[in-house]
């Protein structure tokens, strides 16, 4: 398997290349440069490029996102890299205030493109503080884009698309995918809201992102053995949310699940449940959401392994919620 | 310089430090009957929301401007009105967005807290205190990557007390940017002197980084912009982050709904003997001989400006509801 590429690599590599590739381009943040990140997915980018590009900083979260606006509306393309997901409160005004409204405040004067690169999500017993999916807490800011890939090749084509991209992007990557080994991208780089179907079916239509995208391609399978085929989108950005693709799903499948790696209360899950309805109300039979429980994470491996919305999980909550035969 | 007594009738040819300081003189005006007309037209009801106004700091924000060059980049604060016009921003474009008007300079979106007018080097003024200090930072990274322009923060002398200021300093002093940063001590956090809620002196806080600091008169033009000029041209050189201390006091309320009843008694009226355009008019007499007629002649011409300006901006058009169904996202190019 010596040509598969692994997700940290395809971080790295399309770091790389955008560097290479833009000049305006400089990445910056928290042990990122000489120490290569505390993920190993940015090792090398100082010795090649330079510390003029990139370079470590103080642990500021919030000088370093305000930092990267301001560059960013001074003509640099930056990325920076907010270590754990949840550090992104620090670095919110930054993000929410500055960055994603001044294309509409400024009358359309000049875009703030920059890219946050942050590792998220559970299932590393990491604990509440260092284990959240923070997309329900920027889906909500018009002006920002958010995404969230599941495979070394959507994050080495996504990311680059992120970084020219000219709107403030939030690029989110599961910190269980990072050792992934995958294809590399067939394309150069791929449109910033576009789901994709990797799974076709015809009983049932399972939407997600990131490590829940290969969670419900494994409970699909459990099902096809039960005789229910499901279909699985997987919705690559959390904003804009690609409700066409969704909703072409469904007008083939009739039923809806979303399975959200957080919160159920005023999570993604809940907003592409209202649009699909919106837009598809006589498609649909059914439709839920599969979520964790209002909770903080729990450290504790059982604990934890039950808190979230696993293969298991989402096995359990189609033949609860479809009636699928028992046995399995 | 051809100037004007009031009358009309030209008195004298104006030419160096002279006329350079009329020009000083006729900004600070600019941005104070600026300002007095977004008062009024406020209690008219044709100023919406709140506003926060610059007056009795005006030389500040003139004195810093004067010794940047067209490579620069500043960024303003929510009392920013000042700053705004200092770089050279329209002041009829101003007060339209004022007006909420479409001919403002953000298309009445942005309103008086958040301008941004990046053909006049302004890269915003920021509703929340410090994030002038991020952008600046910021800016520094990419004017330092671009050539030799110097990034400028405007700041109260509360925002020393936020995240921001610590976090951005010493990021900027770390990797030696070429910042300025300048602190308006206006004395008040809003309604509370800022002694009561600050630790210590301001100026230790800059000197304890290693960034080169200088406490100036921020009622005197010329004071701020001889601090401003020495410091510009060090962080231009690559000596890294500047840090002045401008010590000025507005001789309004915070926002518009502030009568001001925390100020000791006879503070206001003893600033105001160091009103920044009397100090400059004294000046203008005392050490560079300009007639008094000279500056009247400015104080009517000012004045005649504003009066145009005013009925301008009142006959000007609401932007299109419909027309103003803008995009969320800029059309990437790159």
């Amino acid at each position: 398997m010596a040509d598969k590429l692994e997700f940290r690599r395809a971080i790295r590599d399309a770091l790389d290349e955008e560097l290479a590739r833009d000049e305006r381009v400089v990445f910056f943040g928290e042990d990122v440069a000489k120490p290569g990140g505390v993920f190993a997915a940015t090792p090398g980018l100082y010795d090649a490029h330079g510390e003029a590009r990139v370079f470590d900083t103080p642990i500021s979260e919030l000088a370093i996102t305000g930092a990267a606006f301001g560059a960013a509306v001074c003509g640099l393309r930056p990325v920076i890299e907010i270590m754990f997901a949840d550090f992104l409160p620090l670095a919110m005004d930054g993000m929410v205030n500055q960055a994603a409204k001044y294309w509409y405040l400024s009358n359309e004067q000049a875009p703030a493109p920059i890219v946050v690169r942050s590792a998220y999500g559970a299932g590393g017993r990491f604990g509440a503080i260092h284990s959240q999916s923070p997309v329900a807490w920027f889906q909500n800011v018009p002006g920002l884009k958010i995404v969230a890939p599941s495979t070394p090749a959507d994050a080495k084509a996504l990311l680059k698309a992120a970084i020219r991209d000219d709107n403030p992007v939030l690029f989110l990557e599961h910190k269980r995918l990072y050792s992934l080994k995958g294809d590399a991208p067939t394309e150069e780089v791929t449109t910033i809201g576009e789901a994709k179907v990797v799974r076709a079916g015809g009983d049932l239509t399972i939407a997600a992102v990131a490590t829940s995208v290969h969670h419900a391609l494994a409970a699909a399978e459990t099902l096809a053995a039960k005789g229910l085929e499901a279909e699985v989108v997987d919705l690559r950005s959390l904003r804009p949310l690609d409700v066409p693709a969704v909703v072409a799903s469904v007008t083939k499948t009739n039923r809806l699940l979303v399975v959200e790696e957080g919160p159920l209360t005023g999570g993604w899950a809940g907003e592409l449940v209202a649009q699909v309805s919106e837009h598809a109300l006589g498609e649909l039979d059914d439709v839920w959401r599969l979520a964790t429980d209002d909770l903080p994470t729990p450290y504790s491996p059982p604990l934890e392994d039950d808190f979230l919305p696993g293969t298991e999980a989402i096995v359990a909550s189609v033949r609860e919620r479809l009636g699928v035969a028992a046995g399995a | 310089m051809a100037a004007t007594r009031k009358d009309g009738a030209a008195v004298t040819e104006l030419s160096g430090p002279a006329q350079h300081g009329v020009e000083l003189y006729r900004r600070m005006l600019v941005v104070r009957r600026f300002e007095e007309a977004v008062q009024s037209l406020f209690q008219k009801g044709e100023v919406h929301g709140t506003t926060h106004l610059y007056v009795g700091e005006e030389a500040g924000a003139v004195g810093v401007a004067d010794v940047l060059r067209p490579h620069d980049r500043v960024a303003g604060t929510y009392r920013g009105h000042g700053h705004a016009l200092a770089l050279g921003v329209d002041p009829q474009a101003l007060l339209d967005e004022m007006l909420g008007r479409e001919t403002g300079v953000c298309g009445g979106r942005a309103g008086s807290m958040n301008v941004i007018d990046l053909g006049n080097r302004l890269i915003g003024c920021f509703g929340i205190i410090g994030g002038s200090i991020s952008a600046a930072t910021g800016a520094a990274l990419a004017l330092r990557q671009q050539g030799d322009g110097v990034a400028v923060a405007f700041f109260g002398e509360g925002t020393t007390n936020h995240g921001y200021f610590h976090e951005c300093l010493n990021f900027a002093a770390v990797l030696r940017l070429p910042v300025l940063f300048v602190c308006e001590n206006n004395r008040y956090g809003e309604f509370t002197p800022f002694e009561d809620v600050t630790a210590g002196e301001i100026a230790a806080r800059p000197q304890t980084l290693g960034i080169p600091t200088e406490t100036v008169d921020g009622m005197d033009v010329w004071a701020v912009r001889e601090a401003a000029e020495a410091a510009v041209e060090r962080a231009r050189a690559g000596e890294g982050p500047q840090f002045i201390q401008s010590m000025t006091y507005r001789f309004v309320g915070h926002s518009r709904s502030d009568p001001g009843r925390y100020r000791k008694p006879g503070e206001l009226e003893e600033w105001k003997q160091r009103d920044p355009l009397k100090v400059a008019r004294e000046k203008l007499a005392a050490a560079f001989g300009v007639d008094g007629a000279v500056v009247d002649g400015v104080d009517a011409e000012v004045e005649a400006q504003f009066e145009a300006i005013v009925e301008r901006s009142l006959a000007a058009p609401y932007p299109d509801p419909v027309r103003d169904a803008a995009r969320e996202f800029a059309p990437t190019t790159s």
